[in-house]
């Protein structure tokens, strides 16, 4: 995204080009220009500009994307660290509902 | 109401104009009053006079969402298939799910989609994809999916173009405005627990210190807050650094610097003045990482790492401000 960068080196996502059959709609469903063709494949071009939002995968027709995808804010990120210790009503509402 | 009778379904006519009672409730919603029920029914509508030929549009049944997309659609023939979100705009809810295939494909068995279009193509807002698998859709529905755009103001051009996708159709921005709608609603969100540690903070500084001590570590907690949640989110971009926590903890530096010159920090104590530049960046640095839930360019494997080393940093920095508090008074 144009002026805002986020980490880099953290992403989770992986494409195994051995399987990709070069359909486009990784290009189509990514909104940070991740991917490109090359060829009659898809290449990561940006690994680091990954949100990890999962759409790529979703949409792949051959599975031969996979990401860690989920909710990506630290409100998000603490009710989930409560939930899996079954501590609920700690981390509190918020996020986007 | 009025109604559209097409190939046998009776289908509810969007109203095309955009009145002041929805610009309230945009409003409000942004303040968080009402926002988690502010909604439209799920369903197919017509926007303006559709036939079978005509494109249909896939949006959220966030209110908000759904007058956006309205407004740029009017003066336009289209059907408008509105998703059952419960409330939550279509980022969001592609995250949780609920813009998501299963839902997209009992809507279209629901509106007896089949018998009001005479084509099978859907098109859909480019940040819906999380939530959707347009293969499985395909192959359960017949319809094919495109995913048209990032934003809803695109969509007059998308179909103008002759439903073609530009680079600019795709590139997310993040502008001081797209920015600065966001944080009422952060600031309603963090009202509790702000007044609790808020409180706490008073009569902690009223014991230590009395009155005058009392009132200035209340508005250095407050303007903490406020820097993290307002200030550091405003001017993000010219923030140093790619961590929101680091970013925070700059602008929190500079609060405290601000806070040190205008609130008589010439007489404070050592410990004191150390104290508050731990702590106020720390508040600072938490609040500009949790705005990382209202960006659509972080990383959950980012964040994670943010709060694995940062969570830490705040809470020593925290630990720390208070032992130097009360040695400076004890000794």
């Amino acid at each position: 995204m144009k002026g805002f960068r986020y980490l880099e080196g953290v992403a989770t996502l992986e494409l195994d080009p051995a399987l990709c059959i070069g359909c486009g709609r990784c290009l189509e469903v990514c909104p940070h220009q991740v991917f490109e063709m090359e060829g009659e494949r898809a290449r990561l071009a940006d690994r680091d500009a990954c949100m990890e939002c999962g759409a790529c995968a979703l949409n792949c027709p051959v599975a031969a994307l996979k990401v860690d995808a989920g909710v990506g804010c630290a409100t998000g990120l603490i009710n989930e660290w409560f939930r899996e210790r079954n501590l609920r009503g700690f981390g509190g509402g918020g996020c986007c509902g | 109401m009025r109604w559209l009778s097409v190939g046998g379904v009776r289908v509810p006519r969007v109203s095309s104009t955009f009145s002041n009672h929805d610009r309230l409730g945009a409003w409000k919603a942004r303040w968080g009053i009402n926002r988690m029920n502010y909604l439209v029914p799920a369903g197919l509508y017509a926007v303006g006079e559709p036939g079978p030929d005509a494109p249909v549009i896939v949006t959220a049944n966030y209110k908000m969402t759904y007058d956006l997309v309205r407004r740029e659609l009017a003066g336009r023939s289209v059907w408008l298939l509105v998703l059952e979100t419960f409330g939550i705009n279509v980022w969001c809810a592609a995250g949780k799910g609920t813009f998501g295939t299963d839902e997209l494909v009992r809507r279209i068995g629901k509106s007896a989609l089949l018998k009001v279009v005479s084509h099978r193509r859907l098109i859909l807002p480019i940040l819906g994809g999380p939530g959707v698998s347009a293969h499985e859709v395909k192959r359960r529905t017949g319809f094919s999916i495109a995913y048209a755009t990032l934003r809803a103001s695109d969509l007059p051009e998308y179909l103008d173009n002759g439903e073609v996708t530009t680079a600019a159709m795709r590139q997310l921005t993040f502008n001081w405005y797209e920015r600065l709608v966001l944080i009422p609603v952060e600031m309603v969100l963090v009202l509790k627990p702000v007044s609790l540690v808020g409180a706490a903070v008073y009569l902690a500084a009223l014991l230590l210190g009395g009155g005058s001590a009392a009132a200035t570590a209340l508005g250095a907690y407050l303007g903490a807050v406020c820097t993290g949640i307002a200030v550091a989110p405003l001017l993000l971009p010219v923030l140093p650094g790619k961590s929101f926590a680091v970013k925070g903890a700059f602008a929190g530096l500079a609060f405290s610097a601000a806070l040190f010159g205008l609130a008589g920090g010439a007489g404070w104590s050592l410990p004191v003045t150390l104290a508050s530049f731990l702590a106020l960046p720390a508040v600072s640095a938490f609040y500009t990482l949790n705005f990382t839930g209202c960006t659509t360019y972080t990383s959950r494997s980012g964040v994670r790492k943010e709060m694995r080393l940062g969570i830490p940093v705040m809470g020593s920095a925290l630990v720390a401000a208070l032992v130097l508090v009360l040695a400076g008074r004890l000794f």
